[in-house]
């Protein structure tokens, strides 16, 4: 087969096509357009001010590495003036952690950026070990979860620092969308999908430079650029539904590859007709940040499921389209709007921001979930913590669509 | 051009695995595989029999499922020829040259 050139430059031999629009480029090309594209999504959101710090939340993972080398790019190239550094959580999981807080380590070197690590053990009390130990591997990505999220927090105020990147990618926003989705939770859905999420409480404010970026170009924008990354599995627990949720996605690539920044534009469409979202164009969001970001940067829970969701989800559209066939188009009338008595939307729940009356972390509730689950790890009684920090959004428990989920896997696989 | 373990014309290529993938393959990043230069048929080695003949003997790793999904590569994981996504190239069915370097690399692990 004859190399193919270039789409931009027609001069080089294509090594890439673009999942979004099946451009074919050339490495220089391709590195060149990922960058201004990240750059375009900075500017249009207005992400950064000039001399703003800003603190790289950094995993030593494929995106968060791609993000610390393209910012410190484009800050130099447009001269963002912003004073970068990579903050890194230490969960304290021997023979996982360890690995990847060396890479990072490495990273601090090869950019140039300060580095700040912050672990469990000294923020908690208690080690990632320390709790599998106490309540098994069970459920134990809740607690992962509820306190990296705090975690960045208290380790860039630590820093002074009140703006925190994370690596999350398009594809870990159209897993957020569709598992919000398929629980029913519109205003978290309405949450995952702004670029930023500011919170009224917090000095911090999170966002996501690399929101619109395909994993498959992170990865290739690695690789052709070799970056030095880690890449491992947690060693504890697949996080059952996002799992799902990620294979479906992909699948979906596969077949489709505009089908994820699709999946954020719907996620970003429905989030505007959130009440209260003040997320119009999946630009801001004002909320609790600490409570709902999404853990992208622990999804190593994938490879496991079989793919017999797809099949079963098949299986289905095949039993839709010939239903179909049968049935009798019916139109119902259009709704009029009537003056004063407009449709009353279903009220949602908003969220109202308080402090946490143990450790004056953000909450919504009167204890922060953190402070809840160390409270059942320090009575040595975790069955009642995870009840009381599971309501909100533990991804263990189950809806009865992720038990027919898992159900459907284990007899397919 | 070299002699397979059989007697006939071999084919050398280099195989990598990164993203994680490399877990599966006894953690070594870099293989380099030989295989027939011609199958029984006549036809060239391809991908799809690469990634048959890694998972056959290769792979110590019995989570086969994490590498390929229904006879072909599993969704989420990246494949380069040459440095070259393997879209540009015929995907599965592209005939494998002497000195071809292989890239496997999965996007599927997290960080």
């Amino acid at each position: 087969m004859a190399p193919t050139t270039c789409f931009n430059c027609k001069e080089a031999r294509a090594v890439i096509i673009r999942p979004k629009n099946r451009h074919k480029l050339c490495r220089a090309c391709f590195l060149q357009i990922f960058e201004t594209e990240v750059h375009e999504t900075i500017t249009t959101s207005n992400l950064f001010y000039p001399g703003e710090r800003v603190a790289i939340g950094a995993s030593g993972g494929k995106d968060s590495t791609v993000l610390a080398a393209v910012l410190k790019t484009l800050n130099e190239r447009y001269g963002y003036g912003l004073d970068l550094c990579l903050l890194s959580i230490d969960e304290g999981i021997r023979g996982y952690r360890d690995d990847s807080l060396e890479t990072v380590k490495r990273n601090a070197e090869q950019y140039d950026m300060p580095l700040m690590i912050v672990g469990y053990g000294e923020l908690y009390g208690w080690t990632m070990d320390q709790v599998v130990e106490q309540i098994g591997k069970k459920g134990n990505c809740t607690y992962c979860g509820v306190f990296r999220r705090q975690a960045l927090d208290r380790g860039a105020a630590r820093l002074d620092i009140k703006h925190v990147v994370t690596g999350h990618n398009a594809d870990d926003v159209a897993e957020t969308v569709m598992m919000n989705l398929l629980r029913g939770d519109l205003p978290r859905l309405s949450r995952g999908t702004s670029i930023v999420t500011a919170s009224g409480a917090s000095e911090i404010k999170r966002s996501k430079p690399l929101k619109y970026a395909y994993e498959k170009e992170i990865v290739l924008y690695a690789h052709h650029r070799q970056l030095d990354y880690f890449s491992t599995e947690c060693i504890y627990s697949p996080e059952a539904f996002r799992g799902s949720a990620r294979t479906l996605i992909k699948d979906l690539e596969k077949i489709r590859p505009s089908s994820i920044l699709d999946i954020v534009k719907s996620g970003e469409d429905m989030a505007a007709l959130v009440p209260q979202g003040g997320n119009a164009n999946g630009k801001t969001c004002r909320s609790n940040a600490a409570e709902d970001e999404s853990a992208g940067g622990c999804g190593s829970q994938n490879g496991r499921t079989s793919g017999g969701e797809m099949a079963a989800m098949e299986t289905q559209l095949a039993e839709n389209e010939a239903a179909e066939s049968m049935e009798t188009e019916i139109r119902l009338p259009a709704q009029q709007p009537k003056p004063g008595n407009s449709r009353t939307p279903k009220q949602i729940k908003k969220q109202t921001m308080g402090h946490c009356e143990r450790c004056g972390y953000i909450s919504s509730q009167r204890v922060c979930k953190a402070c809840t689950l160390l409270d059942g790890l320090n009575r040595n009684r975790p069955k009642t913590a995870i009840e009381v920090g599971a309501g909100m959004d533990d991804e263990e428990i189950s809806s009865t669509l992720m038990r027919q989920m898992e159900h459907t896997q284990l007899t397919n696989s | 051009m070299t002699k397979s373990a059989n007697g006939g014309a071999a084919l050398s290529i280099t195989v990598e695995f990164t993203g994680g993938l490399e877990l599966l393959f006894s953690n070594e990043r870099k293989h380099n595989i030989t295989l027939p230069a011609q199958m029984d048929d006549g036809s060239q080695p391809n991908i799809a029999y690469l990634v048959r003949y890694l998972v056959d003997n290769v792979m110590k790793d019995q989570r086969q499922e994490m590498f390929i999904m229904e006879d072909n590569v599993r969704p989420g994981i990246l494949v380069l020829i040459n440095d070259a996504d393997w879209e540009l190239e015929g995907e599965e069915k592209y005939e494998l040259q002497q000195g071809d370097n292989i890239v496997f690399v999965s996007t599927l692990h997290g960080g």
